[in-house]
């Protein structure tokens, strides 16, 4: 058995399957997958993110901390409430990890890691913060609802007192503040507007029932990923790990190197990838023939080399099979994917496949 | 809770058979293994003509989270593939037992009394073994 979120009980009393993410008993879809993935992009969902490890950096200079850290630049950051999507990296450009660090105040940065690598991130983090004077603390006294869809922040502002939701529905894309004891933030994983909360644990039942009462779906970790596959968003562990780079995992928007003084944790080595050109690519494709793209599969390059499909679904929105892959630079705009033994054919796009409901692929 | 039509033979791989008048005998998944794998997206089935041996991959279907093959419950000839499933793979999770057969196929000399089929009651033990 693996670690249990605090709404638990609830998903299974909802009939959720459960299965094993990251060591978490996590519902991987209530009633339909395909469903739920629809009422994200149609209306509004719930997702229990609470698996997700939340860390508060407090300290004077927790600023100096997160510039070392972080690949992208939280001088970016001016605003109180002002969020960052960054890599982590080691010496080698590795991906450690990526997160969501909001900036809180000038002696506080709150950052949202993944589950499956809290304790090396953690780890990670505290051994960096030595002699900083900046105190890192895991949340665990927080649940994190994501409420996502075109009608996702409206019904989740019900949750709320009127003084407070009128706070909330004013949050600017990106933004999360305090509001009225929980933490609301406007960011999500699945290419539609919406909210994510977090609150004490004690409050995240009757908040997801209120939300199912306002017709906002239960929403599981299945849908979750098709909808952030199709929005064109990474996931760690598939798309990008240790062993791979930003450059050549279509994060090379999230490097900051403007800053020649700023030495972050990985810089020299991708600044030498960057001098020489990173060798591969991270692609989207869209499957031209019949079939279901996965990862693993291999992807023969007209005129010679191969590459690999990191993450592959099928896309209900779209109703074709679309993925990310791992190509040479030099890769055109057709290439074939060996699925059981057979090459079919997929082109070349470039992701976000859908945004706000709306195929951008034709 | 899945259906378990009576009048049907099973396999343990959740495979089921139904003997048709004219001798050639349909296969399909049950409604438990349609329900485990979720919304269907892409069936692949086999060609006629094709001889199949007994407990060989012919047939592959894909949910939205991953794909599964379906084996040959005895030695035969591939009579018919499903042409429906093509276009609406979704019929194998509203009519697992009926509109979403996967393929007839003539058996071997013999290959149907060698397959050890279960029964429907034999069959539901399996799933009820298995916590299904």
């Amino acid at each position: 058995m693996g670690r249990q979120t605090p709404l638990f009980k609830l998903h299974q009393e909802l009939g959720a399957r459960i299965v094993d993410f990251g060591g978490w008993d996590m519902p991987v879809q209530y009633s339909s997958q395909i469903g739920e993935h629809h009422a994200v992009r149609r209306a509004a969902g719930v997702f229990d993110v609470s698996h997700m490890c939340v860390v508060d950096l407090h300290g004077a200079r927790v600023r100096a901390l997160l510039q070392q850290l972080l690949a992208n630049d939280v001088a970016k950051l001016r605003t109180p409430g002002k969020a960052l999507y960054s890599c982590m990296l080691n010496e080698r450009g590795g991906v450690i990890d990526d997160t969501i660090v909001y900036y809180l105040s000038d002696s506080w940065f709150r950052a949202v890691v993944n589950a499956g690598t809290r304790d090396k991130d953690l780890g990670w983090i505290r051994r960096h913060a030595q002699g900083s004077g900046v105190e890192v603390t895991e949340r665990t006294d927080l649940a994190m609802l994501a409420i996502q869809g075109p009608e996702g922040r409206a019904k989740a502002a019900q949750l709320l007192r009127a003084a407070d939701a009128g706070a909330a529905l004013a949050l600017h894309t990106f933004v999360g503040r305090e509001v009225g004891g929980w933490f609301v933030a406007r960011t999500g994983y699945t290419g539609e507007d919406g909210f994510e909360i977090m609150m004490p644990a004690a409050d995240a039942v009757s908040a997801w029932r209120k939300l199912n009462s306002l017709g906002v779906a239960s929403c599981g970790l299945g849908a979750r990923d098709t909808l952030r596959l199709e929005a064109g968003m990474n996931l760690y562990g598939n798309d990008m790990d240790e062993s791979t780079q930003p450059f050549e995992s279509g994060l090379g928007w999230t490097v900051a190197m403007e800053s020649r003084e700023r030495a972050f944790i990985g810089r020299e080595a991708l600044a030498a990838i960057a001098r020489g050109g990173s060798p591969r690519k991270l692609v989207g494709l869209l499957l031209e023939d019949r079939g279901v793209l996965r990862g693993h599969q291999r992807v023969v390059i007209p005129g010679g080399g191969e590459g690999e499909i990191t993450s592959g679904t099928f896309s209900p929105t779209l109703e074709r099979s679309i993925a990310f892959a791992r190509v040479p630079a030099g890769s055109g705009d057709a290439v074939q994917v060996d699925i059981r033994g057979k090459l079919l054919n997929a082109r070349v796009v470039k992701p976000p496949f859908v945004r706000f409901g709306k195929s951008l692929v034709s | 809770m899945s259906t378990v039509p009576a009048d049907l033979k099973y396999t343990k791989s959740h495979e089921w058979v139904r003997t048709r008048a004219d001798g050639t005998v349909e296969v399909g998944i049950t409604d438990h293994a349609q329900n485990a794998l979720g919304d269907l997206v892409f069936v692949e089935v086999p060609q006629a003509g094709r001889v199949v041996k007994a407990g060989e991959p012919c047939a592959v279907v894909e949910s939205v989270k991953a794909a599964s093959d379906v084996y040959a419950p005895f030695a035969g000839e591939v009579t018919a593939g499903n042409p429906r499933l093509s276009d609406e793979p979704e019929t194998l999770n509203t009519d697992p037992y009926g509109e979403g057969w996967l393929m007839r196929l003539r058996p071997a000399p013999g290959a149907l009394a060698a397959a050890a089929l279960l029964s429907a009651a034999d069959y539901q033990k399996v799933l009820e073994a298995q916590g299904g």
